[in-house]
């Protein structure tokens, strides 16, 4: 019997087909907007029209005389729930955090805030009532940018924060020591940069769904949402102050996130209160396109200004970034650790920079919130660094790879602190990937070419982009980015239950979970090599706070890191079970027993093995076990991990800019990576592709924009420039294998790279196509116009 | 105004994945209303209000119709295939299994909207560059992807006949 069963397929390494895909390709997901309850009703907001102003009076009659409107509410009608949280305040610094309430009260501040909520028995009769409802308001005036937000003189948003500011942080040397070093320098440079906003767009926007059960009290609340447990407990005890254990959080399927689907939102407390209100009917709430592009996060919005000194040989001697970042108007859930911790502590790249100071002035405007989006601080830095190694290159005349070259990290200085507050560097090897991307590129080839056509006077210029990136992930431990440290307002473990249940057929639960990037596969992936159990007979759980462990949810290219490491630790205490229960099976003693492939043996006996299955049945029946041991296959991690890991490559993007026009051709887009170990290139490799997407998008095509008086100009998908199939190159991607020593699987986060790599390539292309015209700098998006502007006024 | 328009509707015969449907609906009412709303099909997605993203792409008597911008009445008398009825998990449709063999899709949102796009596309250009895929796919967005596994998944598709 024992000998029939073979290991099971090794999985670790193989690019297999996703199993979530079958449903999804044929229909049957199942997202938000897909569930259907009994007798729900459906929401719709009254938003203000204003980016600013007084709510003189609501008027919610002739709404509620509409037939098929059950309810509506203004925001008095729910003062019992707490504004929303702040659940990433920035350490060591003052806070001045101002969260929306469900609806606003008394004053909005963007256009797209919520003052009412009617309730009605279709969608269409919800949207009909909202417009129905008459609300009087008192324009106020308005503030829009970042930097003009904290000058005198600025419209005044809110009491709690004067001038507008949100905060004031920095990291690195004192402003006298950073003063002298850039004195000192043999050769400065300067750039101001502007990383402007962007908006997430997942193709599905945001909603909930909320039930509650006037038998018990409980309520159940269907979200959209990265952090189904982070919501549960954020509701529970920050908004509505009733035990965590009363609401059940699940997340569906869901249509991408990106982010902007971490937060704790408005219509997740409001639709709960509602359906309380309302005896139990279930409640929806589902954003139309609009209503996410002006009322959900967005992200960046940075106004920089950078001083590098140098050595006349391209050695980065010292680094001065000023940056004020636009938070919009109210301070959304980690809206704080964005622009200081995962920003200023990872300014420094890639290289060994000896004098760095970044200032970082957080403000409110009248415009939607801004939080964590793709990347989430680490882009604005690695747009920052690279496009100022490119500003020394210049400079001083060094080829913009020779300054990277000369100022890495290198591979015997890990683990490395880079003197920012950042926690150690775990390992890297920078050159070995800007090497790589080189030669695959034909780089001299490219400088050779480039020059030709500028002898020759060609139309078509070639700009040559380098960006060599280092970016943080599966941020911890616990006891740095939490309130003692970094100022997290929890923790940042994850979890993983494995039972390897009768038949042997194993069910993980894990508190990770996904919006697109294939855990169900990935996990079971990891779990069927360490458990020799069959990759088919191994089911992962996740989503739903009833019958999952905590997790702290999927975000900032964690979930393998940390909640992998979770189901490998889960994996190694099933394994010591499985051991001791196969000894006694096999009448030896644990020390002289083995556990490989599954299978249970005697040093040197192979074939007399115990299968991992008989061994859980052995468990389960519980007929014969050895003297203390629990019945069952059951184990449970919590894992919080030592460090973070740092993934980093280089990608080169190659353009060819038209001297009369402006217009850029993407030529070439090479991404050399560094991810650490790989459990499914498939999977890495499309988490690649998307993140290329975005990241270029910034540079080429994305921005929103706000006119002065508040209004979302680009406040649909005809306005909001997302790429389309002919606006992305083909990307080719290599890699380069640099394990990570922080977690067992040597793994280090894939899904940020991409967007984190990728605009500063694209950008730092576009500049080099035209420097040699006097062009230093142009801001983002390089749109034609913008580039055939920048090359007209230096001639 | 609204109540008057919410109480007339307009008597419907259509046929969705082979099967004969009569409805009376709104006059206002969008297809893609009929289909996820009325039908329960809930296979196509909306995912913007301005005709831009594509998630809702139906055939519409044959055409790749974006079904959030057809009211329900105008298609009465037509044939419309979804999502659903394209492929069985035994015969998938041969786009179908390239989005899942080339990693085509992600999150899957604007995934049934591009898979009815691409089958349409095909139908009528049934050995495309890459050039012309990129070009079929211009009602379409995808968030995800970047699009090039996409492209991989329809040549794969062309490539299967």
């Amino acid at each position: 019997m024992v000998a029939s069963i073979d290991a099971p397929e090794k999985m670790i390494g193989k690019a297999i087909k996703r199993r979530e895909d079958p449903r999804l390709i044929s229909g049957a997901g199942q997202f938000i907007d897909d569930l259907r309850l009994p007798g729900m009703l459906h929401l719709g907001l009254v938003r203000s029209p204003y980016a600013h102003a007084k709510i003189k009076s609501i008027d919610l009659s002739p709404a509620l005389a509409m037939p098929g409107v059950v309810a509506a509410y203004t925001g008095d009608d729910f003062m019992d729930l707490n504004p929303l949280p702040a659940a990433w305040q920035a350490g060591g610094v003052k806070n001045n955090a101002v969260t929306p309430r469900v609806l606003a009260v008394n004053e909005v501040h963007l256009a797209g805030d919520p003052v009412a909520v009617v309730v009605a028995e279709d969608q269409y009769l919800a949207r009909d009532a909202a417009q129905a409802v008459v609300v009087d308001y008192e324009p106020l005036p308005v503030v829009v940018d970042g930097k003009k937000a904290a000058e005198a003189g600025a419209p005044q948003l809110h009491e709690e924060a004067p001038n507008n500011i949100v905060l004031e942080w920095s990291c690195g040397k004192d402003v006298d020591a950073i003063d002298h070093a850039l004195a000192d320098a043999e050769v400065t440079s300067s750039l101001h940069i502007i990383n402007q906003r962007l908006i997430p767009t997942p193709i599905e926007p945001r909603g909930s769904i909320a039930r509650y059960d006037p038998g018990t009290g409980d309520y159940t609340l269907w979200i959209t949402s990265q952090a189904p447990h982070v919501m549960r407990l954020l509701i529970a005890a920050f908004v509505m102050g009733i035990p965590e254990q009363k609401i059940r959080t699940i997340s569906p399927d869901i249509g991408g996130g990106f982010g902007s689907k971490i937060f704790c939102y408005y219509d997740m407390p409001l639709t709960m209160a509602i359906s309380k209100k309302l005896g139990g009917r279930p409640i929806k709430f589902f954003e139309d396109r609009m209503e996410n592009y002006v009322s959900t996060t967005h992200g960046r919005d940075h106004i920089t200004d950078v001083e590098v000194g140098a050595t006349r040989d391209g050695k980065i001697t010292a680094l001065k970034v000023q940056t004020w970042a636009n938070i919009g108007a109210y301070f959304s859930t980690i809206a704080a650790g964005i622009p200081t911790t995962l920003y200023g502590r990872m300014i420094s790249g890639c290289y060994k920079i000896p004098n760095i100071r970044v200032d970082v002035t957080a403000t409110y405007t009248n415009t939607a919130m801004v939080d964590a989006y793709r990347g989430a601080g680490r882009p604005e830095a690695a747009y920052v660094i690279e496009r100022v190694c490119d500003a020394v290159a210049a400079a001083t005349g060094v080829d913009p790879a020779e300054v990277r070259r000369k100022n890495f990290i290198q591979p015997e200085d890990f683990p490395y602190d880079t003197g920012v507050g950042m926690l150690p560097y775990d390992s890297g090897n920078y050159e070995g990937a800007l090497d790589k991307a080189l030669a695959q590129v034909g780089y001299q080839e490219l400088r050779a070419e480039q020059k030709r056509r500028i002898d020759a006077g060609e139309q078509k210029l070639l700009g040559i982009g380098l960006s060599s990136y280092v970016e943080v992930c599966g941020v911890a431990p616990s006891k740095w980015i939490g309130l003692p440290g970094e100022g997290w307002g929890a923790g940042l473990w994850e979890s993983a239950n494995i039972r390897v249940q009768l038949t042997g057929k194993t069910v993980i639960t894990t508190g990770s979970l996904p919006h697109g990037q294939g855990h169900e596969t990935t996990f079971a992936q990891l779990a069927s090599d360490k458990l020799g159990i069959p990759y088919d007979d191994i089911q992962i759980k996740h989503s739903d706070s009833l019958g999952t462990p905590f997790g702290f949810g999927s975000y900032g290219s964690r979930s393998l890191t940390v909640g992998g490491t979770a189901i490998y630790k889960s994996t190694d205490k099933i394994i010591d079970k499985v051991k001791k229960l196969g000894a006694h099976m096999l009448e030896a003693s644990e020390q002289d027993v083995e556990f490989e492939d599954g299978k249970v043996f005697v040093k040197g006996s192979p074939d007399a093995a115990k299968t991992i299955q008989e061994i859980a049945l052995a468990a389960h029946v519980a007929y014969d076990l050895p003297e203390g041991m629990e019945p069952f296959l059951d184990e449970t991690t919590y894992y919080d991990p030592p460090n973070c890991t740092f993934p980093f490559g280089t990608h080169v993007c190659v353009v060819e800019v038209d001297k009369e026009s402006g217009e850029i051709d993407l030529v070439k887009y090479l991404a050399v990576d560094d991810v650490g170990n790989v459990i499914n290139p498939l999977i890495v490799g499309g988490q690649l592709h998307g993140g290329i997407a975005q990241g270029l998008a910034q540079a080429l095509y994305e921005g929103a924009c706000y006119d002065d008086d508040g209004q979302l100009l680009t406040g649909s998908l005809t306005d909001y420039a997302i790429p389309k199939a002919r606006q992305v190159p083909w990307y080719e991607l290599d890699s380069t294998v640099t394990p990570s020593p922080v977690n067992p699987m040597g793994a280090k986060g894939a899904g940020e790279a991409g967007t984190i790599a990728s605009t500063p390539a694209v950008a730092n292309a576009v500049v080099d196509a035209v420097r040699h015209l006097g062009v230093d700098n142009i801001q983002m998006p390089m749109t034609p116009e913008r580039i055939w502007v920048a090359m007209n006024e230096s001639n | 105004m609204s109540t008057a328009v919410a109480q007339s509707v307009v008597p419907v015969d259509i046929t969705v994945n082979g099967v004969e449907h009569h409805a009376e609906v709104e006059p206002r009412q969008l297809l893609v209303h009929f289909l996820r709303e009325t039908l329960g099909l809930t296979g196509t997605h909306v995912g913007c209000d301005t005709s831009s993203c594509g998630a809702c792409t139906i055939h519409l008597d044959g055409n790749a119709v974006k079904s959030c911008t057809v009211f329900t009445a105008q298609a009465d008398g037509s044939t419309i295939m979804t999502i659903e009825g394209i492929g069985t998990e035994e015969h998938l449709h041969p786009v179908q299994e390239g989005f899942w063999e080339e990693h085509g899709l992600q999150c899957g949102y604007c995934t049934p909207g591009m898979i009815m796009a691409a089958a349409a596309f095909l139908e009528t250009n049934p050995d495309p560059t890459e050039a012309e895929i990129r070009h079929a796919l211009e009602g379409n967005l995808c968030r995800c992807t970047g699009y090039q596994n996409i492209v991989k998944a329809i040549q794969y598709a062309a490539k299967k006949g």
